[in-house]
């Protein structure tokens, strides 16, 4: 196609003089160029701003857009320093020690202050004297010095605004602290836990199926092929309730609290995956050769043999769109975890997690970004691995 | 730590017991079968002709059985389980009538739901499926087309749930007097507006988390249309060419109306989509600020208020407006088997 693009564009145009058309010919090209990067740029910038923002420094990721984490960012901060308990004695006058920043080292302070409204009033390694006697100095890398000639009395530490900067930084901390402290290694584990057997169990149990649907004559034939064509669409609404009510049911029989086990979610995506996998599978049989099968036919081959020996290992394609549709599905899935294996903490898959850290921790950015990166990395390699069979499966099972 | 080792352990014990349950089930009926029915040489002719024919008359059911049964308990039980307790109570004990379907349409958050389902429907698939061809009619006709694509493509890997912190991300609202760190927002701060805190914002926040569906479906919708357009062939593009027709003329002349059945399959693809979406809402709002749909609300009255039957009902409707396109693809299905 784009062969024959260019060459009818090579053709001259009778209206224009020479120059004219070549013009207008790259001016058209570039546009498009042009428009098509826009549109990248706008798919893309979401989840490169998520990935950028997950790398930097937590406290610059809360204070200035990810779009600058080149350059340095300004933050605004107080402090309490000490009470006339932290003095000290040196040589006939009386001094608090201390560091304003607390532990947090990576900030470099430019002016402070004694009140909201002046953080600037000196800058870094002035002096300032304070309302409880003496004066203050602040050096640049936050630590202090509050010196007075007679003793302090002060029990409330008063408060020193400051302007700092940060230099940028990037780290692997919040993915640290994400997958440790955030718990969300736990639902890593989780998450496969639940989608690795989800996505097999379903796979051999379609391929007979399909077999039978594409390539046997019996009775109903038809009629079930309708029935997985419908079920293909059915809202997982419609299943939820009904099947948690069987689900605590056989809990009750066998004494367990509820009926939200591991076992019970496998069987669950087992069965939403597949009318999907019958559905490709069926397609993708039915379009092999017919020749084949029925000179193995003649030959004496059993259906049995058929399908183990020849078809099966024909349709790997198809087994293969289909198992990453159902790995990314059920690895993706939010719903059936919420339902079928509850809002446990040690239960959580990592979508689950993701939204409980939404509530939990929603301004703390550092731990929302990491944790979502961590979430979708997994599908990324997947997609970005087997795009070709993820494609496939797409068009195979959309467009007939 | 040793319950996550019980937990992997238990997950590779499944595995193996599956696999090992459908090959012996697979492998052993049929050899059941052909044990039972064999024939021999022994034989009058009638006895080996009825043994044969039941052997073939038996074997497909050996093959679907499992499917079969997990697909009745799993999603055919259920369907008409639900349907069923939307005419009953809370506690599905008590026949109430059509008691739930009068409520729903006198309940706001319904209504609200209903209007808001409405506006994806309409908005969702539309722009999903023309950002898609555009961007597939791009694509193919520049060099890295290909690399342009996979980057639309990918938000189809992404869950909802990730889309939903990546756009929240997008959104975020910070006082007045803050550095703006949501990319909206400083835009807007840049221009000179005031900053807005995009997701508590009746209406428009609606069209914000459509935006996070469309983003991720402009892929599908790309791919699929993509594939349909390399099916045109070359000489009707090139004869338009030669005719004098602009790239316009060409577009929506000839390459819209030739792939027009498949922009019908990718629209209703979407629209199925739409329909169930849940994941968006639950983790932007929850509903809140006017933006409930269906598919939340039925989760609340499930899962919140725990009213089975009120739940049920909001499901039947779903499933009701699911049901035209349901049709519409069985239909497409069976002609297309009579061909076959």
């Amino acid at each position: 196609m784009t062969a024959a693009v260019e060459r009818a564009q090579d053709l001259p145009r009778p209206t224009t003089g020479t120059p004219g058309w070549l013009a207008r010919v790259n001016v058209g090209k570039l546009l498009t160029h042009l428009s098509l990067l826009i549109l990248v740029a706008l798919w893309t910038f979401p989840t490169a701003g998520l990935l950028i923002s997950s790398l930097r420094d937590k406290d610059q990721l809360a204070v200035s857009g990810w779009w600058t984490a080149l350059s340095t960012s300004g933050t605004q901060g107080v402090t309490r320093i000490g009470t006339a308990g932290d003095q000290i004695e040196e040589g006939g006058k009386f001094v608090i020690r201390g560091n304003v920043f607390g532990e947090d080292t990576n900030k470099s302070l430019e002016s402070f202050g004694l009140s909201n409204a002046a953080p600037a009033a000196a800058a870094a390694g002035q002096s300032l004297p304070m309302n409880d006697g003496g004066a203050i100095t602040v050096q640049s890398d936050g630590s202090f010095e509050w010196v007075a000639d007679t003793k302090f009395t002060h029990t409330r530490g008063p408060r020193v605004f400051y302007v700092a900067s940060i230099a940028p930084r990037f780290t692997i901390d919040n993915y640290i602290e994400v997958l440790t402290a955030a718990g969300v290694g736990r639902s890593f584990i989780n998450s496969f836990t639940v989608t690795i057997p989800a996505t097999i169990i379903p796979i051999l149990m379609a391929a007979f199926a399909a077999y039978a649907l594409a390539w046997m004559r019996f009775p109903f034939r038809g009629l079930i092929v309708a029935v997985v064509v419908g079920l293909l669409v059915v809202p997982l609404q419609m299943s939820l309730i009904p099947l948690l009510s069987l689900y605590n049911g056989i809990a009750n029989v066998f004494g367990a609290e509820d009926g939200k086990t591991y076992l019970g979610i496998w069987l669950a995506h087992t069965a939403f995956g597949l009318p999907l996998a019958i559905y490709l599978l069926r397609n993708y049989m039915a379009g092999l050769p017919k020749e084949i099968m029925e000179s193995a036919r003649i030959d004496g081959a059993s259906h049995f043999k058929i399908f183990t020996g020849m078809v099966l290992p024909l349709s790997f394609p198809a087994l293969a769109s289909f198992s990453i549709f159902q790995f990314l599905w059920v690895w993706n899935d939010l719903l059936v975890a919420m339902v079928f294996l509850g809002a446990q903490e040690s239960k959580l898959v990592l979508t689950g997690k993701l939204v409980s850290l939404l509530g939990s921790r929603g301004n703390n950015w550092e731990i929302l970004t990491a944790g979502a990166f961590i979430t979708i990395v997994v599908p990324l390699i997947v997609f970005f691995s087997l795009q070709r069979y993820f494609v496939r499966g797409l068009l195979a099972g959309s467009v007939k | 730590m040793s319950d996550i080792l019980q937990q992997v352990i238990g997950a590779i014990f499944a595995i193996a017991i599956a696999l090992g349950g459908a090959v012996a089930y697979f492998w052993g009926t049929n050899w059941l079968l052909d044990k039972f029915l064999a024939t021999t040489t022994q034989m009058s002719g009638t006895e080996i002709t009825r043994r044969d024919g039941l052997r073939s008359q038996i074997r497909p059911w050996l093959f679907l059985l499992p499917a079969l049964l997990f697909l009745s308990v799993y999603l055919v039980y259920p369907v008409i389980e639900t349907f069923r307790l939307s005419f009953f109570d809370k506690s599905g004990t008590r026949f109430i009538g059509f008691s739930n379907y009068l409520w729903a349409v006198g309940d706001g958050n319904f209504q609200r739901s209903i209007l808001n389902n409405v506006l994806w429907l309409i908005i969702v698939p539309s722009f999903a499926t023309a950002f898609g061809l555009v961007i597939a009619v791009l694509a193919d006709r520049l060099w890295w087309g290909n690399i342009a694509k996979s980057l639309v493509f990918m938000p189809m890997a992404i869950s909802f749930v990730g889309a939903s912190v990546i756009w929240k991300f997008v959104y975020d609202y910070r006082g007045e007097a803050e550095h703006q760190i949501g990319v909206l927002n400083a835009l807007v701060t840049a221009l000179g507006l005031p900053p807005q805190a995009w997701i508590t914002l009746p209406f428009w926040n609606s069209i914000f988390l459509m935006i996070i569906l469309i983003w991720i479906q402009t892929g599908f919708a790309m791919v699929i249309l993509s594939a349909a357009l390399r099916g045109i062939p070359e000489e009707t593009l090139e004869a338009a060419r030669i005719d004098g027709a602009n790239d316009f003329q060409i577009f929506f002349g000839i390459m819209i109306p030739q792939i027009w059945g498949t922009i019908v399959v990718v629209w209703t693809t979407i629209t199925i989509v739409v329909l169930k979406v849940f994941d968006i809402i639950f983790a932007m709002t929850n509903g809140q600020w006017d933006t409930e749909v269906l598919a939340n609300l039925m989760f609340k009255w499930m899962f919140v208020n725990f009213d089975y039957g009120r739940g049920s009902t909001i499901a039947v409707i779903i499933m009701l407006a699911v049901l035209p396109i349901m049709v519409w693809n069985i239909r497409r299905a069976n002609a297309e088997e009579g061909t076959r």
